[in-house]
């Protein structure tokens, strides 16, 4: 399912004294299939953002289109389920949404909220705790009885059993210890591969942007600041930390690297073997120009 | 030269008496103005070992000593005072209704005179550069204030050792670096022991002394520089390597000349320019 | 919907009324909400009418603010109004139209007691417009001090009603993040049939339970971490000061109830 914003703005508590303007002109093309971050500080917008990617909020201005659905300020939207079902949304800190008795219980809630039945449901609940590294056991548990990374898991089960077309993904890894961030990150990205889900992921974390995502857009106070590839994006390390913003690791090391020996390499790297390489192939001919 | 200020005796740990350790045999030493980084994956006794300190919970066997007393229910809150701690989730602890408020909570509860508690909360939060926020109401707060708020309070009651119990996990990079950059310059200025328990890898290479806890027990403890060369060890444990760690060693396995496994980058990109310029 | 309420919202302005001590303002209202029993007749409620909008131009509280912020107020104002009308039959006719008369009575009743009403509510809401939660706390709390004596946990209370005040807002977040988390699961919280509806607040209410004992839990500890151990050999920070303009205040309802003891028939 293609998504796009086009133009949108939007206000919280519009005619109040409290109104206040979230985000304006934005615009963002997701065609079906991408890997898309979002990045930007506490505040940029970027989780107004994300709640219009599912019809949560209606724009104030400009039109959000999901699929053959156009919404915008003006129409009164009906049935929205039908978008909703086709994108999911795993929120920061998903664990706490888990209300059921059972596991498998709050697996099917989602899917049976949009017209699935308990039999199909209870398939799909399998498939999707296997997804997410969990056993058959866990099940029958109680979700008050889990570990804090099963939750999460069984959280995010919860969303991809509803079988989204496209997955939007809040901070996912918040709090986790490092294995647990590489498992449920390596996990969506395997999912985006096979499956070719979208996925949007809002993130601080610009190592998992520049790893995952084949197109990154950086709010900045509402507003979309810049749309590139992760190479376009961070070629220009010294524009992001101006902003106040995380550059990743490797980034920020050829920075310091090409300080040192005052010398632009050749390219930007993005990843720890090719900053390897281009150390190597530049100390080994020992040539500086 | 090095004094020690508290020591763990052997100590284990039930939640549930039928249940499992969460803490088994565990020994080690606290010293007089260190910075100490607690790691290990979620659930490896970690955080259990934070609520012991302050004696939130006892321990079945073993026992813990501060300065010169012994931890029990007649000295534990004697030990509260000494020991401040600031816990992950920045919300839940937050019980004043007001920024200032909060930070005098725990002196009201010491029994503080007044006059002192306002000179108090305001030199506090002035050290945590949130001395603009006093009637601040908590939920217009950014996560990373509350933290600040939070140390304040503790920083009020002047303790010997403060603890932060994973208090940057829930927080955004930004928020992250402004507390630890606040813990940082109290430590140089009032010369404070700091405990930090975390799994942010590249928080403990910059602490004095690292302990790797695993299923409750003491994996390894040692400087960051020991510690990292368990390389891959680490990452069994569920744990990370730093980036600089990483970057030297895939250097040195390509054999260029990098001598060891640097913790900063400024390091690695001296040797490198070194080495370079000899050529 | 929430944000046009004023009732029990604090706006800060600098005034006066805001600047008095929570107690005096609290024995204040006590006193009124028994005077205005005392006033029976045109003379005594002009009297309580010009008092009540006295302290209203004192706060400086736009009057556009408060009256707007009490429409529904107003509707339940005018009903019982009516009701008296309706409903006493005493003294001469003085309006008829086929069945429906108005005794002069009912007219009399219906004005005296809507406007009883009214002044009580204007009162009160002068109290929570001008006083944070925090400040009404500690004036109970002082004022119930006495209490302490026959084991009435007042202290305890008092804590309890700062942390529910100071969580309020966080809870309030927190159910917003559960609907919408909920709504993306496609729950429907705003259509459908009455039976859907209640069943939908089950999946926001366990997670807000849950959430809350969790909250609660961390809370105790984090208290208990900074040495709390009950009201005991605790010490204040909040300190309230009784001015001048505190016992001016008071003398002039004192002024009041004389005037309208001497004044009702």
């Amino acid at each position: 399912m293609d998504i796009s914003l086009k133009n949108v703005e939007y206000r919280y508590q519009v005619d109040t004294p409290f109104e206040r303007l979230a985000i304006k002109d934005v615009s963002i093309d997701i065609p079906a299939g991408t890997f898309l971050a979002i990045i930007g500080h506490t505040g940029s917008g970027k989780s107004t953002v994300l709640q219009h990617l599912n019809a949560l909020l209606k724009p104030t201005g400009g039109e959000v289109v999901l699929g053959d659905k156009v919404i915008t300020a003006d129409k009164k939207q009906k049935n929205l389920k039908e978008v909703r079902q086709r994108v999911g949304i795993v929120f920061q800190f998903p664990e706490h949404q888990l209300f059921e008795e059972t596991v498998e219980k709050d697996i099917c809630f989602g899917p049976m909220n949009f017209g699935v039945s308990e039999k199909e449901a209870k398939i799909r609940a399998r498939e999707a705790i296997a997804h997410v590294g969990l056993s058959e056991e866990i099940l029958e548990k109680s979700p008050f009885d889990l570990s804090g990374g099963q939750m999460r898991r069984v959280a995010i089960a919860g969303v991809l059993a509803m079988n989204p077309d496209v997955i939007v993904l809040d901070e996912p890894t918040a709090g986790l210890d490092p294995r647990g961030r590489k498992e449920i990150m390596d996990m969506f990205s395997d999912l985006h591969k096979q499956r070719k889900l979208s996925t949007i992921l809002v993130t601080h974390s610009m190592e998992d942007a520049s790893r995952y995502a084949d197109k990154i857009v950086i709010m900045h106070s509402g507003q979309v600041y810049r749309t590139g590839t992760p190479l376009e994006i961070f070629s220009n390390p010294e524009e992001l930390i101006k902003m106040g913003l995380d550059v990743p690791e490797v980034v920020k090391f050829q920075q310091k690297l090409e300080r040192a020996f005052q010398r632009k390499f050749s390219k930007t790297c993005l990843t720890i073997e090719e900053i390897t390489e281009e150390i190597s192939s530049f100390l080994k001919r020992g040539d500086v120009q | 030269m090095k004094k020690s200020l508290v020591q763990l005796n052997d100590i284990s740990f039930k939640y549930d008496l039928d249940g499992d350790y969460a803490l088994r045999n565990v020994s080690f030493d606290i010293y007089e103005g260190e910075w100490l980084a607690i790691v290990g994956h979620n659930g490896s006794g970690k955080s259990t070992m934070a609520k012991l300190l302050n004696g939130l919970n006892f321990p079945q066997e073993g026992s813990i000593t501060v300065g010169e007393l012994k931890l029990s229910e007649e000295t534990v809150w004697d030990i509260r005072e000494r020991i401040g701690m600031v816990f992950q989730n920045p919300d839940n602890q937050f019980v004043g209704t007001t920024v200032q408020d909060d930070v005098a909570f725990g002196l009201e509860n010491h029994g503080i005179p007044r006059e002192e508690m306002v000179e108090r909360v305001y030199k506090a939060l002035e050290s945590v550069k949130m001395d603009q926020f006093l009637d601040q109401e908590p939920h217009h707060l950014s996560g990373g204030q509350k933290q600040r708020v939070a140390i304040a309070g503790v920083l009020a009651l002047r303790p010997d050792i403060i603890v932060l119990d994973e208090a940057t996990s829930m927080l955004d990079p930004r928020g992250r670096e402004e507390v630890l950059e606040t813990v940082r310059v109290l430590k140089k200025n009032h010369e404070m022991t700091v405990i930090s328990i975390t799994h942010d890898l590249e928080e403990a290479a910059k602490a004095d002394r690292i302990i790797v806890m695993n299923k409750g027990q003491v994996y390894k403890q040692g400087t960051p520089e020991e510690i990292f060369q368990l390389d891959e060890e680490l990452v069994a444990l569920g744990l990370d390597i730093p980036f600089p760690v990483k970057m030297s060693k895939m250097l040195k396995s390509l054999d260029l000349p990098v001598s060891k496994y640097h913790l900063s980058e400024e390091e690695l990109v001296a040797e490198l320019w070194t080495s370079h310029s000899k050529m | 919907m929430m944000e046009k309420m004023i009732f029990g919202r604090y706006v800060p302005a600098d005034s006066v009324i805001h600047k008095m001590d929570p107690r005096s303002k609290l024995i204040i209202i006590f006193l009124f909400v028994c005077i205005v029993f005392i006033a029976n007749n045109a003379i005594t409620y002009g009297a309580l009418v010009v008092y009540t909008f006295l302290m209203l131009g004192l706060s400086k509280v736009p009057m556009r603010f408060v009256f707007g912020g009490l429409k529904l107020v107003f509707i339940l104002i005018l009903f019982t109004f009516l009701l008296h009308i309706f409903l006493t039959k005493e003294g001469p006719v003085i309006f008829e139209l086929g069945w429906f008369k108005v005794y002069e009575e009912g007219l009399r009743q219906g004005i005296f007691i809507s406007l009883r009403f009214f002044l009580l509510i204007l009162m009160t809401s002068i109290l929570t417009l001008t006083t944070t939660p925090i400040a009404i706390t500690d004036g109970l709390e002082t004022l119930l001090g006495p209490l302490k004596k026959v084991k009435f946990p007042v202290h305890e209370l008092a804590l309890m009603m700062s942390i529910a005040l100071r969580f309020i807002p966080t809870l309030m977040q927190e159910t917003d993040k559960i609907m919408k988390a909920q709504t993306a699961r496609g729950v429907d919280f705003t259509s459908g049939p009455v039976k859907d509806r209640v069943k939908a607040v089950i999946p926001l209410l366990i997670p807000l339970f849950v959430s809350s004992f969790k909250r609660a839990e961390e809370l105790a500890t984090a208290m208990e971490a900074r040495g709390y151990r009950g009201g005991e050999g605790r010490t204040r920070y909040r300190q309230l000061s009784w001015g001048l303009t505190d016992t001016m205040m008071i003398l002039l309802l004192a002024a009041l109830t004389v005037l309208l003891i001497v004044f009702r028939t």
